[in-house]
């Protein structure tokens, strides 16, 4: 495994990793609320929002990206926000990284959550509520484990869309190593280089992992649905 | 009668228009993407052929070219790939010449920040600074050694930032994320920004030479068309366009 890759491969591997495990986490924490409120309001604003959410699904990822870097650029309004609160400018940081993921996976962690919470129906939280549940109480214990599947299928897609994330990177990274220099950018280099035997490598294992990654969590999935069934 | 005459028209509309209009297939380096329109133009009007014109990097046109990409002609940002080609026989060896060299300069968005001399550069007051990455770019390896010739690559090795592509390099100080950067002078000169902010033209004498080599490659459909195109490339009218946007010449 260590003579198989460069010891900057290895280095953009634990990189996209890091960041594909907090992007993730970010996603989960911050999508859920929104699913929620989503799947339940009848707000005028429902429909805006979400297709304000959805609006990273259509655009280009480089053209997002770059955007993102005017936006957090020392002129941008968030780059105001930033260095008024004495953080720098978030493009060429693991940071602006992190944001910039969360921002861009956002529909595909936002919807499949909404989905399974709108499938619970009103019936199960009625009887929580008769049998004396708070909002809270009957959201933990039975909206959340009966959108179960729809949290997994938002945690695999969030989590590989950022493994393959590309054109934001490549326009908000800067490529440093340790901390902007990820796999796709590194296989990127890789190519334009002239090195295809070590794109390849990169890209094999890249595939090899993400596909051992997703049939393992279809199996756990699969092993758990059964065990319910009577 | 009718019929007659609309079969001659087309017999002869089949038979001159290839005399008239060749179409040359050229892959052009990004950086030299307004020296060529403007080469172009005077070409089509010298010689009434057409050029198609594509843009992008080196090293994207060289792994289309591997995989028989139809262009005749192929303007590279360095010296390396249209060589490789040469040696994988596909591309004609006597062809290959130098149709410009890159001028760099180190430039910010900020007035007075640089200054001739680029002493910028040791006082340190900056957060980034851009260079175009130094594997993939010629204009990103003469930074470094700009830098290394100035003892200060290892001093300010954690503060670089590296664009995919010189253009890249050049948004990411014209949006101001990195104070200043090395970027091709031709850059300030194809987007008039020549006279905003300061800009250090670096001399020469500080890098190996980026030269850009064109080549006729061996797929061309009508290499004679090609060839016309390289020769004008060393016409003065094509040399004054490329000098006055900020590019060398060998000769």
């Amino acid at each position: 495994m260590l003579h198989y890759f460069s010891a900057e491969d290895i280095g953009a591997i634990l990189l996209t990793l890091k960041l594909a495990s907090l992007a993730t986490m970010l996603l989960l924490l911050i999508s859920t609320p929104i699913a929620w409120w989503l799947a339940n309001t009848q707000n005028r604003l429902k429909e805006p929002v979400s297709a304000l959410i959805s609006l990273p699904l259509v655009l280009p990822p480089t053209v997002l990206g770059f955007y993102l870097l005017l936006a957090m650029g020392p002129h941008g309004p968030i780059g105001y926000l930033t260095q008024s609160m004495n953080l720098g400018t978030l493009p060429f940081t693991f940071t602006g990284l992190l944001i910039a993921s969360t921002i861009y996976s956002l529909p595909f962690v936002v919807q499949p959550i909404q989905n399974a919470m709108e499938a619970i129906g009103r019936r199960p939280l009625e009887v929580a509520a008769t049998l004396g549940a708070n909002r809270w109480d009957s959201f933990i214990h039975v909206v959340l484990p009966l959108a179960r599947p729809g949290f997994l299928t938002a945690a695999i897609l969030g989590f590989t869309h950022v493994i393959g994330e590309f054109g934001i990177v490549l326009m908000i990274g800067g490529n440093i190593p340790g901390s902007t220099r990820v796999i796709s950018v590194q296989i990127y280099d890789h190519v334009e280089a002239m090195n295809y035997s070590q794109a390849h490598r990169l890209a094999a294992a890249m595939i090899l992992f993400s596909f051992t990654v997703l049939l393992l969590i279809y199996k756990i999935n699969n092993v758990q649905r059964s065990k319910k069934l009577p | 009668m009718l019929l007659k005459s609309f079969f001659s028209a087309l017999l002869l509309t089949l038979t001159l228009s290839p005399v008239y209009a060749e179409t040359i297939r050229v892959a052009v380096a990004a950086n030299f993407t307004a020296p060529m329109k403007q080469i172009a133009e005077a070409f089509q009007q010298q010689t009434g052929n057409e050029l198609l014109l594509s843009f992008a990097s080196s090293g994207k046109f060289y792994a289309q070219i591997l995989n028989n990409a139809p262009y005749d002609v192929f303007l590279s940002a360095d010296q390396k790939k249209p060589q490789a080609l040469v040696e994988q026989q596909l591309a004609v060896a006597d062809s290959r010449f130098t149709y410009a060299v890159g001028v760099l300069a180190l430039w910010s968005m900020q007035k007075g920040l640089v200054d001739e001399g680029g002493t910028i550069l040791q006082k340190g007051n900056f957060q980034w600074l851009a260079i175009a990455n130094p594997r993939l770019a010629p204009y990103g390896s003469a930074a470094v050694e700009v830098l290394e010739n100035l003892k200060l690559y290892a001093p300010l090795k954690a503060r670089i930032v590296e664009g995919e592509n010189i253009s890249q390099t050049f948004q990411f100080v014209r949006t101001g994320n990195a104070e200043l950067g090395f970027i091709a002078l031709s850059q300030l000169k194809g987007n008039d920004l020549a006279n905003t902010g300061s800009y250090w033209q670096v001399p020469a004498s500080l890098h190996t030479p980026i030269r850009q080599d064109a080549v006729l490659l061996k797929s061309a459909q009508n290499p004679a068309a090609a060839t016309e195109l390289l020769n004008f490339l060393r016409s003065d009218k094509a040399r004054a366009i490329i000098t006055d946007f900020g590019y060398g010449l060998e000769m």
